[in-house]
């Protein structure tokens, strides 16, 4: 087993545990939004061993960064270090659909493990492949209506958050 | 060169934690962070797949990691407005709770 292997299995098992951390921790939604900061790394040093080097960045910066200082934020504002609500009702769809996404996850489980898909992969990538260069060049070539689109959205964004945290609309 | 089975199935795993997250908490900010992992194990199946299909022609494909790209920025939209629609909710209820906030159910 290469260094790498090793390396992915470490990531792999640190994200999952920080994940089901933060979706089991019921006491403490701090907690929870830190868990989900290691699960973001641990994807963010997946994809560096994935060759997505500008991907790996932009996850801990966007993510990792940006996007749970905004949630830890938002829960330090209204003041909810703890969330104990009291019991709640239709256990039974809870469970139903709990059982059901646990099925679904064993069946693909099961049909990768079956199936060797991934056998006439290359062992190694093209010249600069996943660097921002590349990824540049095909953002702004190809896709460049995409990043359009995109600015639009974060736009309309950032006008929606505006108006709907403000406390009166005049 | 990772497994690619096994980098697919962590992706799976993480999708399915998002999903009883969703299904199963009651606090709006938990439900919003395991829609975030959610979309995080959709982009480790589209990087994965990019670096197993990495060049088509000689040429450099790069297609999985752009959409990770609009997936980053459609997450970044999303979790703006969620919050704020949070606030909002807050500010009215004096609560999280979801099971509160049931005025468009039948």
């Amino acid at each position: 087993m290469s260094a790498e292997t090793i390396l992915f299995y470490v990531f792999a098992i640190l994200a999952v545990v920080s994940a089901l951390g933060m979706v089991l921790n019921t006491r403490n939604t701090v907690a929870s939004a830190m868990s989900l900061v290691v699960t973001m790394i641990s994807l963010g040093a997946i994809y560096l061993l994935l060759e997505a080097y500008l991907i790996a960045a932009l996850q801990i910066m966007v993510y990792g960064g940006a996007i749970v200082v905004l949630f830890l934020f938002v829960v330090m504002l209204l003041n909810l270090a703890t969330d104990e609500f009291p019991p709640g009702r239709q256990r039974i769809v809870k469970l139903a659909v709990a059982i059901a996404g646990v099925a679904v996850l064993a069946q693909v489980l099961v049909a990768l493990d079956r199936q060797p898909l991934f056998a006439a992969q290359p062992e190694t990538v093209p010249e600069g492949f996943g660097g921002y260069r590349q990824v540049g060049i095909s953002l702004y070539t190809d896709y460049v209506l995409l990043v359009e689109m995109a600015g639009l959205l974060l736009l309309a964004a950032i006008v929606g958050a505006l108006i709907l945290a403000k406390r009166k609309i005049d | 060169m990772l497994p690619m089975n096994h980098v697919i199935a962590l992706s799976a795993i993480l999708f399915t934690i998002g999903v009883l997250g969703v299904a199963t908490r009651r606090n709006i900010i938990v439900m919003l962070m395991s829609i975030e992992l959610m979309l995080n194990a959709v982009n480790l199946a589209f990087v994965a797949f990019n670096r197993i299909w990495a060049q088509v022609d000689g040429a450099p494909a790069l297609d999985g990691q752009i959409f990770v790209l609009m997936v980053i920025a459609v997450a970044a939209a999303e979790v703006a407005v969620g919050l704020g629609i949070l606030l909002a909710m807050f500010r009215n209820r004096d609560s999280v709770n979801v099971e509160e906030v049931d005025l468009l159910k039948w």
